[in-house]
């Protein structure tokens, strides 16, 4: 972003990697197959890269508003500071945070998640998914994520894409607004569980198993661990795939 | 009727009414223990979502059985008032049927709609109690929710009884009734060719055939009493029972949230805070702080989040009033279900609890009690708040709109920020916030690292 505003250009879009999109392993990869569908369509996009910060959705949540609101105001600085619109993201904590409790401290920004931004490309035909790994024949099940379905009623663009791959989806028993959470969110995914019967993700997962699918799709960094490590509790990681919902439509684009 | 009969009425009613005033005033009190907080936006908006929601049950449908049978009680507890209104006027007037000789061709479809939702009402009410005792619906056992144990349990059996019991005094009433009608006994008999028999009490009369008059008139005032003294002792109980929903369901949702449910409520106190910490000028916040204008401190701020039920908002005092305890966002808590000692569903009734208690030292030790006592520690453990995962499902789940998470939250920001109890792990996130800018332990600067695997690797 730095670069572009020294040169004097404006981005179309925004894309809000996230701290896990920056740090974590798995998802950096998502990172990467999302960054590649922006520049395969053309689109023009700018990263804030190392003047990203934590957006302070898990400080909020556990209870640290001074926390939060620190990382918040200053975020806002920075974006505000590039004159940003409109931002993607990839993460449905950091969706959240932007979109609904930015403004009130004054940061007012078309905020898009990037389910419902594949959507649209998908709906424009800028994505036409037909050159690379065929997915017929395989079972897909949508594990909704809470930041994306209850929070902010976004159920459908996430399930819209992933029948653009043209595999059999499957829902599972507790689904959209009834969707079960990963057990990651209020900052859970910080630290260990209270003391239970189960994990809640090794739950989910095996509802997710219920439905016979192959591949668990999620659109969250935080479900995509939590039923990634509920897939190796059943030790199952061998047959069944968890997959960010970009890297699907990557893997379709031959990308 | 005699001249005893009504002022035995008058005084009933009178103590009725009086008895009821002084419940609604101790609660209104109560409720307003919490913090101001303006829920009048939007009216329109609001009064949509009450008319989906309250009066039109919606979210109750989403378990369809159990939503037709609910519906059936909301229907016959509304329009059995009208049947009410009647019976309270006869009691004043010393009249019989006062409305039927007004409104003859409607007076019998009234009373064999009200007949037909009484009836409806007692089989639910049966069927209810079954899937309590019976079947054994998970989220309604004892057993398994420890917020249950004792009184709860008590209380819903004694509502299902007593409305069984009410509806069966006003259907066998009808019944006696219309027998002493066809006999033509006294005022009774004037009714003739006027009330016809209903749908459903016609079936009862052939019990009554064998009574002598006397009998017969012994029984039929002895139900009208039973029923309408029912009525009003109900009404009475209801307002120490979690059958308060009946009322306070209607303004609960209208006052409920109208913002996204992932949005967590702002605090501006904290807001300044932050700008005095980063030396940015001081914005002044729609809501509340806007004496600062002229840079002086604003009012003294109480603690940061809650401690205690004063700290708390009035709507979540108003919810814990509101909730009936039917557990569904028990039943939908994902720390709930993975057998964690949270339960939405308990957050609410140790609201309620504690502001009992309140009320309770209130009328023992006069209204400046106070007591050692708080709702996080006696009520509420850390653990419970700490197994939440903000997911919203207890929210979605109720019926009536009740946010058991902000409540969670509002508890959470005391405990970090006044007690500085975070468990040790989210102490170590938050620094790894502060310090690195994300919640992991990573230098700031490796932050865009992934950007050469892009190019990369998608030239192979």
């Amino acid at each position: 972003m730095a670069d572009m505003a020294a040169a004097g250009e404006e981005p179309e879009i925004l894309f809000w990697v996230g701290c896990a999109g920056s740090f974590d392993d798995r998802y950096k990869r998502v990172t990467i197959a999302f960054v590649r569908i922006l520049n395969h369509v053309g689109i023009k996009f700018a990263v804030l890269g190392p003047e990203e910060a934590c957006t302070g959705d898990p400080a909020r949540r556990a209870g640290n508003e001074f926390l939060f609101q620190m990382q918040a105001v200053s975020n806002i600085q920075v974006l505000n500071g590039y004159n940003v619109k409109k931002i993607v993201t990839a993460c449905p904590h950091c969706f959240n945070t932007l979109k609904n409790e930015y403004p009130e401290l004054g940061g007012k920004y078309e905020v898009i998640h990037h389910s419902q931004f594949l959507q649209g490309l998908i709906n424009e035909g800028r994505v036409r998914v037909k050159d690379g790994q065929s997915f017929k024949g395989r079972r897909i099940t949508f594990h909704d994520s809470c930041y994306l379905g209850r929070a902010n009623k976004i159920y459908e663009a996430p399930r819209e894409v992933l029948a653009a791959l043209d595999a059999d989806l499957v829902e599972m028993k507790r689904g959209r607004a009834n969707g079960l959470c990963c057990g990651a969110g209020g900052g859970q995914y910080f630290k260990e569980p209270e003391p239970g019967n189960k994990d809640v993700n090794v739950e989910r997962v095996e509802e997710a198993l219920g439905t016979g699918a192959d591949m668990i799709a999620v659109a969250c960094p935080f479900c995509m661990t939590m039923m990634s490590d509920g897939v190796k509790n059943k030790n199952r990681e061998d047959s069944v795939r968890v997959y960010d919902i970009a890297e699907l439509i990557a893997q379709k684009e031959g990308l | 009727m005699d001249i005893f009969q009504q002022i035995l009425f008058v005084a009933a009613l009178a103590a009725a009414i009086w008895y009821i005033t002084k419940r609604v005033r101790l609660i209104t009190r109560a409720i307003k223990l919490g913090r101001p907080e303006d829920r009048t936006d939007n009216a329109g908006e609001r009064m949509r979502v009450m008319l989906l929601v309250a009066f039109g049950q919606k979210k109750m449908f989403t378990k369809p059985l159990v939503g037709v049978m609910h519906f059936v009680i909301y229907a016959g507890f509304l329009i059995i008032n009208i049947e009410i209104l009647e019976i309270i006027l006869d009691g004043i007037l010393g009249t019989h049927r006062l409305f039927a000789p007004y409104i003859t061709p409607v007076y019998p479809i009234l009373i064999d709609v009200f007949e037909v939702l009484a009836f409806g009402v007692l089989a639910v009410c049966v069927a209810f109690l079954c899937r309590r005792f019976i079947t054994r619906v998970n989220r309604l056992q004892a057993s398994r929710h420890r917020e249950l144990r004792g009184w709860p349990v008590s209380d819903a059996t004694i509502i299902l009884s007593a409305e069984i019991f009410l509806m069966i005094a006003f259907l066998t009433w009808n019944a006696s009734d219309s027998v002493l009608r066809d006999r033509g006994v006294g005022h009774y008999g004037e009714l003739q060719g006027i009330v016809p028999d209903f749908l459903v009490s016609q079936y009862f009369k052939p019990f009554f055939t064998g009574f002598s008059d006397t009998a017969l008139i012994a029984y039929e005032r002895a139900a009208w009493w039973l029923h309408i003294l029912g009525i009003l002792a109900f009404a009475v109980y209801v307002t120490y029972s979690k059958h308060l929903h009946i009322a306070l369901g209607f303004p609960n949702v209208y006052f409920s949230d109208l913002q996204p449910k992932g949005e967590m409520q702002n605090m501006p106190e904290i807001t300044k805070e932050v700008q005095l910490a980063l030396g940015l000028p001081l914005t002044t916040e729609p809501d509340g702080s806007q004496e600062n204008d002229n840079g002086q401190q604003p009012a003294e701020i109480g603690r940061f989040g809650a401690k205690d039920v004063y700290d708390l908002k009035w709507i979540n005092l108003m919810n814990a009033y509101s909730c009936t305890e039917c557990g569904r966002c028990t039943a939908a808590c994902p720390a709930n279900i993975t057998g964690k000692k949270l339960s939405p569903r308990k957050i609410m009734m140790d609201t309620r609890d504690r502001m009992e208690d309140i009320q309770r030292g209130w009328q023992t030790q006069g209204n400046d009690f106070k007591d050692d006592k708080s709702l996080l520690g006696d009520y509420i453990t850390a653990e419970e708040l700490n197994a939440c995962t903000t997911c919203q499902a207890c929210i979605n789940a109720c019926p009536v709109n009740i946010n058991p998470l902000d409540i969670i939250l509002q508890l959470r920001r005391y405990r970090v920020m006044e007690e500085s109890q975070a468990p040790a792990s989210w102490n170590a996130m938050f620094s790894n916030i502060e310090n690195n800018m994300a919640p992991w332990k990573f230098s700031p600067s490796d932050r865009f690292n992934w950007a050469d695997q892009v190019n990369e690797s998608q030239s192979k």
